[in-house]
């Protein structure tokens, strides 16, 4: 198992110098978000993510979690590590005051939140839902609701879940079936099967809260007549304890390529008491609530898995010794050279790392941005952060963990055999971020909603929050020398991304086939635009530090950043090309050309 | 009864230390530092004597760079209740380090003075026993466990043959060891209410002690790098390079 090491110098750089986190606290809201105690909570999260979460991440995944007569156990382990994170209140981080929360932002959070994915994403699954569930009520729930649920939930001894999936409709939610009944007393009588309930069942907490969607009697078809109710594991008493056992079981758990430690439960809902979460049939709206979220944290997983890849894959570089540098022995003394010394070894590591450093500081500036949406008192400010988010969610969510795939693949391979050998622990960062590019929405439906609906929104507005400060940037530094390596690469990128967007909004509007066959490439195009723009902005604020970089760090973020524009970011070019050669190569193969030939 | 608890910054034991290229002394821009891990234990001591209602105010101080007040919220966020800070940026000796404590001893007359063994960038293990020398109070070092009633520390010291057991009339200078106790993680509320808890700060001047430094360090280097080991033929080659190379028998 490699060991882990919180990368709290990164995270520093990002949240002070490069996206300017320090402004958040000229909010109202975020006034206690000062320099040192961002330092001092990323510091403790970090010990806490190494000396005891990271530890149970191998068993974890050996033991995975067992189910038995309705009762789902986690792994050896896992309920004391609950047990301390709560003590130690860090479910409470990004909530609200007013309900116990500590009020931090949410950019703290995210980064929080990287910590533990990379420690121990299965563990990380409990209280990332349970935020999930927690900001869902919060944004849409009656006071009473809000009063009874949101500080347990803000506390950790409540956990949350999300229930949408059934056996026949996962993408299309217009299908589900669960019904909801009318009780006396205002309540509803919930039936139904959900499956692939993450964290639906488990031994961590006292009480689960359900959020889940179903349909009230005589709703409309499709969308539009699905709502959204809170359904506990057990009714709360009057004085807040859990009380009697409601009608919500778990008919068992899934066998999974990865992600063992976290339950992914079949959950069946039989006259289970619920209450309703807002107006009825606007459940989808209030559920995307809590699915943007979930998509943002879901793309910070793939940041999590890859830096915990890079870590292993750096330290093996170094240790494994084997043949000799191409142009001679660089360790003539030594039996052999570290594999370090190896061109092709150098290429995976610094595309793991530019990949990797480039994704926090990308997710870093959109949760700033989600800070500024929730919590500027300027309504236009609010408005464009909102915008920003919006664009960037579905980019964030499947770049990062197709990212977070191919990076945590080549920690594999840098492994050779020794990383497909379970006890290296190298592999399981791949099986465990191949759930990411699927849940919350597939890849595939990401760059759906990134072209079809992001793209066009408001005339384009959304886009515009993008496309604007790289432009500013690009206008700002097109005659500085010294960033020239760095502006010249992302000028062509952002011509080739301004090109086809241009193209694909023409097209797109008379055949929406032609969006859907661009729609993944397209994703992926915007994405590496984004992260060479937050690496020119790197090279910025790393060139101003030449004269004071005692242990090198400055120096590495220009090595990282000059490769990610040399070597990385020119597959725009190949993008353009697959995109504007149109969907003919896709849509004039017949169906009947798809069947198996024996 | 008021506990004192000193506290210093060092580099983080967790990250590789590098030395500067004109060999003055260790590489400490940019580094990454911490509280020193025996530090952590006599506050985590000094908190639960807190919670178990023995000690009435855990007070930590540090004396050292401005920064120096990031360790002190450290402590603060580990259930300390108030900090004092000495800024200077000499670097310290233990002596003087024992005077400016034994000079906030004087102000804030604690009923014990609860310390690591050493720190572990200098490794000298000698501050405790000169601010008991200099107090002219008792002193049990390299604790492994405490009790406290009627006046008097009961210790248990880690010593080269095994155990020693000391009854220790208060007030006392008490240097912990690693097995004493494992030191909490603080919670983020905890952080968060450190912020607001006071630091006082006085500097040496204030507190009427010289602090220039009496020792001057020629040459830092990093131990020599080791060599490949080397397979031995037969007994007598390895008695033979131990008496001539190795020059140990």
């Amino acid at each position: 198992m490699p060991s882990y090491t919180a990368p709290l110098r990164d995270m520093r750089f990002v949240y002070h110098e490069l996206i300017d986190g320090d402004s958040l606290q000229e909010l109202p809201a975020y006034a206690e978000a000062t320099p040192d105690t961002v330092d001092a909570v990323l510091e403790e999260a970090g010990k806490l993510c190494r000396d005891v979460l990271q530890p149970l991440n191998r068993g974890g995944d050996e033991e995975g979690c067992t189910y038995e007569n309705g009762v789902v156990r986690t792994p050896a382990g896992f309920k004391e590590a609950y047990a301390a994170f709560v003590e130690g209140g860090w479910p409470s981080l990004a909530a609200d005051p007013d309900y116990g929360g500590q009020g931090l932002p949410h950019l703290l959070n995210t980064l929080v939140e990287e910590l533990i994915c990379s420690a121990n994403l299965s563990f990380g699954t409990y209280p990332g839902l349970t935020h999930g569930a927690y900001r869902a009520l919060h944004a849409h729930a009656s006071q009473e609701l809000k009063d009874r649920y949101l500080p347990k939930l803000a506390e950790g001894t409540w956990t949350g879940t999300m229930c949408l999936t059934e056996p026949h409709c996962g993408t299309d939610l217009g299908l589900v079936r669960t019904k909801a009944e009318t009780n006396d007393d205002g309540s509803y009588a919930i039936s139904g099967t959900k499956i692939y309930i993450s964290c639906g069942e488990h031994d961590l907490a006292e009480n689960i809260v359900h959020l889940v969607l179903a349909r009230l009697p005589g709703a409309p078809a499709g969308t539009k007549g699905i709502s959204l109710f809170v359904v506990p594991k057990f009714l709360p008493n009057e004085d807040g304890t859990p009380g009697v056992r409601n009608g919500v079981s778990c008919g068992g758990i899934e066998h999974k390529m990865g992600l063992n430690a976290s339950a992914t439960c079949v959950m069946n809902f039989e006259g289970a008491t619920g209450w309703l979460v807002g107006e009825s049939n606007k459940g989808m709206r209030q559920m995307f609530t809590m699915m943007n979220l979930a998509r943002l944290a879901v793309g910070i997983q793939g940041i999590g898995l890859s830096e915990a890849s890079y870590q292993g894959a750096v330290q093996y570089a170094h240790d494994r010794k084997q043949g000799r540098g191409l142009n001679g022995p660089r360790y003539p003394d030594r039996k052999a050279d570290p594999i370090v010394v190896h061109p092709d070894v150098r290429r995976m590591l610094l595309t793991m790392r530019a990949y990797t450093e480039g994704m926090r500081a990308l997710g870093a500036w959109v949760a700033r941005e989600a800070d500024i949406a929730d919590a500027h008192p300027d309504a236009d400010r609010r408005q464009q952060g909102d915008d920003l988010v919006a664009l960037m969610t579905p980019v964030v969510k499947a770049l990062f963990t197709d990212l977070g795939y191919d990076v945590t693949n080549l920690g594999v391979q840098i492994h050779g055999g020794s990383g497909y050998v379970r006890e290296t622990g190298m592999e399981q960062f791949v099986r465990d971020c191949r759930i990411a590019q699927i849940y919350e929405g597939a890849n595939g439906i990401q760059g759906l909603d990134l072209v079809g609906r992001k793209m066009p929104a408001h005339t384009g507005r959304s886009l515009r929050r993008f496309f604007h400060p790289v432009a500013n940037f690009l206008a700002e530094h097109q005659d500085n020398k010294e960033l020239a390596p760095f502006v010249q690469p992302l000028s062509k990128g952002f011509g080739r991304l301004q090109t086809v967007t241009g193209w694909l909004a023409q097209k797109g509007l008379s055949d929406p086939e032609e969006a859907g066959a661009a729609a993944t490439d397209y994703l992926r195009l915007i994405g590496l635009v984004a992260l060479g723009y937050m690496w020119a902005r790197t090279a910025q604020v790393a060139l101003a530090h030449t004269g004071d970089d005692g242990d090198g760090f400055y120096a590495a973020k220009l090595a990282t950043a000059r490769f990610f524009m040399q070597k990385l970011l020119p597959q725009t070019g190949a993008l353009v090309s697959q995109i504007m050669s149109g969907k003919d190569a896709l849509m004039d193969v017949p169906e009947s050309a798809f069947a198996l030939s024996a | 009864m008021k506990v004192l608890v000193p506290v210093k910054r060092v580099l983080d034991p967790y990250v590789k230390v590098r030395v500067k290229q004109d060999k003055s002394g260790v590489d400490l821009s940019n580094a990454k530092m911490a509280m020193n891990p025996f530090c952590e234990i006599a506050v985590e001591q000094a908190v639960r004597l807190k919670e178990q209602g023995v000690a009435s105010e855990v007070v930590v101080v540090s004396a050292g760079p401005q920064q120096s007040q990031e360790t002190l919220r450290t402590g603060l966020a580990m259930g300390a209740d108030r900090g004092v800070l000495i800024p200077t940026d000499v670097a310290l000796e233990p002596l003087a380090i024992a005077k400016l404590l034994k000079a906030v001893v004087d102000k804030e007359d604690p009923g014990l003075v609860l310390m690591g063994k050493q720190a572990v960038d200098g490794d000298n293990n000698q501050t405790g026993q000169m601010l008991a020398a200099l107090l002219g109070w008792a002193q049990g070092t390299f604790i492994s466990k405490v009790e406290l009633q009627d006046g008097a520390a009961q210790v248990t010291r880690e010593i080269d043959g095994g155990l020693e057991t000391l009854q220790v009339k208060l007030p006392a200078v008490l240097t912990v060891d690693l097995r004493l106790c494992e030191p909490r993680y603080a919670s983020l509320p905890n952080i968060m209410k450190a912020k607001k808890k006071p630091i006082d700060t006085h500097s040496p001047e204030d507190l009427g002690v010289d602090v220039t430094p009496r020792l001057q360090v020629s040459r830092v280097e990093e131990p020599p790098a080791r060599q490949a080991g080397i397979k031995v033929e037969s007994v007598q080659e390895l008695v033979k390079k131990l008496h001539e190379e190795a020059k140990v028998i």
